[in-house]
């Protein structure tokens, strides 16, 4: 089975061999597919109702709260820790952003880009919170509690002097065209960065 | 009256007696020269003896997990819920052993045996025996069924810290540890409710410094209290209050006799515990409970402690078990994450307190049945 796109861009920044953290691992998808290529470690989910994937998928799945941050892991266990399409459903992103940074070498994060224009164009000219395929949830019901957008990200990433390494901004389809590439806040709906901070 | 033994029962079953005549060096420093344990066995080991489950019981349960020992008993083993053909821990694919550990009451050495040196029963003599010790003669067993490796040792609560001690102890003898409902030692709170239960004990007049057997008495009384103290502990309010709530049996009649529901059902558990347990084996077993800190000897550092553990575990805890709580289970899984080991860990969302170990909770049972399922199928035939 072929891995959804961003999930194999994500792959394809991980080195083999390597020592991985995804935190929200839903039912291992990720973490199954990287063991083919020796790379071992753990997936966080709060929710255990698909433990039973990931332990057919022979991942280490522990249940964990991320809102706690990471406090049973060292500083620089991993040689990446992984986040996708999680940071904004976290009460506290920037608080996680550290921990991601001290626990993992590497830090990958995948997130919806709340600058896309239809979100823009349904708040400036519905007047209404943005729906769509990547926000699908009503305001009022809904687990994205901290949208962002990626020139909030990118600031938040220079304010903590994380390093950018890779970016890669793809439209709803999980592809880049010449517009997401030119406009990436405008036009790509999912970002996702691959980060270091130089300790 | 076979066909009324469910299709997924192991069925009957009859125990077995291993007479051990090597010494086991115990961790108070006294021997036992020779000793018996005994086992129920379920399922078939296969020719590699690699399909082999070692289940390891709690404070007042015994070798009899699964099945029926006659065809009209009532009541099947203790985990008949989990162990048996097509079940969590499938009878089809896995041979699994269950003993009654030394010092206990229901056929392996203890207090209630007969001690070879006096021809009398220990009775309070029964050296105390710790979780280490039990390891060590569980080691003794598998020897004798030819088991090199266990595919798996399974507990839960006192079992689970069992489970835990053969990973640190003997790490090359297991693959796999299932962690249920444990803690990797007791809190100052619930050495406390042991020290209540104890007191409970010793104090019943007929206790007689545990030489109850050479009065032909009982501590009834004594036994009984420890064993409604325990099961409060064992149940979580919420599951308390929906199963009696102020329910009367006969109404108020302002007196002191039984009656709210709850006061019959602790009545009804502590008599018919007393019958069949023994106050000797209770005061001990709190005892494996209280003294049980693999840490202490790696300077209180659990993941030291856990740093030459070979086995891949499943840690599971349950919401509502504030005997040993979900944070204790975290003290376990954060070693063994910290130490770089394979560990699963799953909270289980149950309002049956302590107790939810025992009961056939779905999504705990599907966690359960699909890791074991895995370790069949790394099993050699």
């Amino acid at each position: 089975m072929s891995l959804r796109k961003d999930l194999q861009i994500i792959s394809d920044w991980i080195p083999d061999g390597a020592r991985v953290l995804d935190l929200g691992c839903d039912n291992g998808t990720l973490l199954k597919h990287l063991k083919q290529r020796s790379v071992s470690g753990y997936g966080l989910e709060i929710d255990n109702s698909k433990f039973a994937d990931c332990i057919k998928a022979g991942v280490n799945v522990i249940q964990a709260d991320l809102d706690q941050g990471l406090p049973q892991f060292a500083d620089q266990s991993f040689d990446v820790v992984i986040l996708s399409q999680t940071l904004q459903a976290i009460k506290h992103p920037d608080f996680l952003l550290d921990e991601i940074v001290r626990v993992g070498k590497q830090a990958i994060i995948g997130f919806p880009n709340f600058g896309h224009w239809q979100c823009r164009w349904q708040l400036a000219f519905g007047g209404h919170m943005p729906i769509s395929k990547t926000l699908p949830n009503v305001w009022f019901d809904t687990p994205n509690i901290h949208l962002c957008t990626i020139q909030d990200f990118e600031k938040i990433c220079k304010d903590k002097q994380i390093e950018i390494e890779q970016r890669s901004v793809v439209n709803h389809a999980h592809k880049d065209t010449l517009a997401t590439k030119l406009l990436p806040n405008l036009f790509g709906q999912t970002a996702l960065y691959q980060l270091n901070k130089s300790l | 009256m076979l066909e009324i033994i469910p299709a997924d029962s192991v069925g009957l079953v009859s125990p077995i007696t291993l007479h051990i005549d090597t010494p086991l060096s115990l961790d108070c420093g006294r021997i036992l020269p020779s000793y018996d344990l005994i086992y129920e066995t379920y399922g078939e080991l296969n020719k590699t003896a690699s399909n082999a489950v070692l289940i390891c019981h709690a404070l007042s349960g015994d070798h009899h997990a699964a099945g029926y020992h006659h065809a009209d008993d009532k009541k099947s083993g203790w985990w008949d819920s989990a162990i048996g053909p097509g079940k969590a821990i499938d009878t089809n694919k896995f041979f699994v052993v269950s003993l009654n550990n030394l010092g206990g009451c229901k056929g392996s050495s203890g207090p209630t045996s007969i001690n070879p040196e006096t021809g009398k029963n220990y009775g309070p003599d029964f050296p105390i025996v710790t979780v280490a010790d039990w390891v060590q003669s569980q080691a003794v067993l598998a020897d004798y069924l030819g088991i090199q490796q266990w595919a798996a040792v399974v507990g839960g609560s006192l079992g689970a810290m069992q489970s835990m001690q053969w990973a640190i102890s003997l790490p090359d003898r297991l693959r796999h540890a299932l962690i249920i409902a444990a803690a990797p030692k007791l809190s100052a709170q619930n050495i406390a409710f042991n020290e209540v239960a104890r007191t409970a004990i010793k104090s019943d007049p007929n206790f007689h410094q545990g030489y109850y057997a050479e009065h032909n008495t009982l501590p009834r009384q004594g036994l009984g209290l420890a064993r409604m103290l325990g099961h409060i502990t064992y149940l979580s309010d919420q599951a308390m209050g929906e199963k009696f709530g102020r329910e009367l049996r006969n109404g108020i009649n302002y007196g002191y006799d039984v009656e709210f529901q709850i006061e019959s059902y602790l009545q009804y558990q502590s008599s018919s515990f007393v019958e069949r347990f023994d106050a000797n084996t209770y005061l001990l077993m709190t005892k494996a409970l209280d003294y049980f800190d693999p840490a202490k000897a790696f300077n209180d550092d659990l993941a030291a402690t856990m740093a030459n553990v070979q086995a891949r575990s499943l840690v599971i805890s349950f919401t509502s078990d504030w005997r040993f709580s979900p944070a204790r289970s975290h003290e376990i899984v954060n070693a063994l994450l910290s130490t770089g080991k394979n560990v699963t860990y799953a909270e289980i969302e149950a309002h049956q307190g302590h107790d939810a170990f025992l009961m056939p909770i779905p999504r705990y049972m599907d966690i359960v049945q699909t890791y074991m399922q895995q370790i069949a199928d790394e099993c050699p035939s």
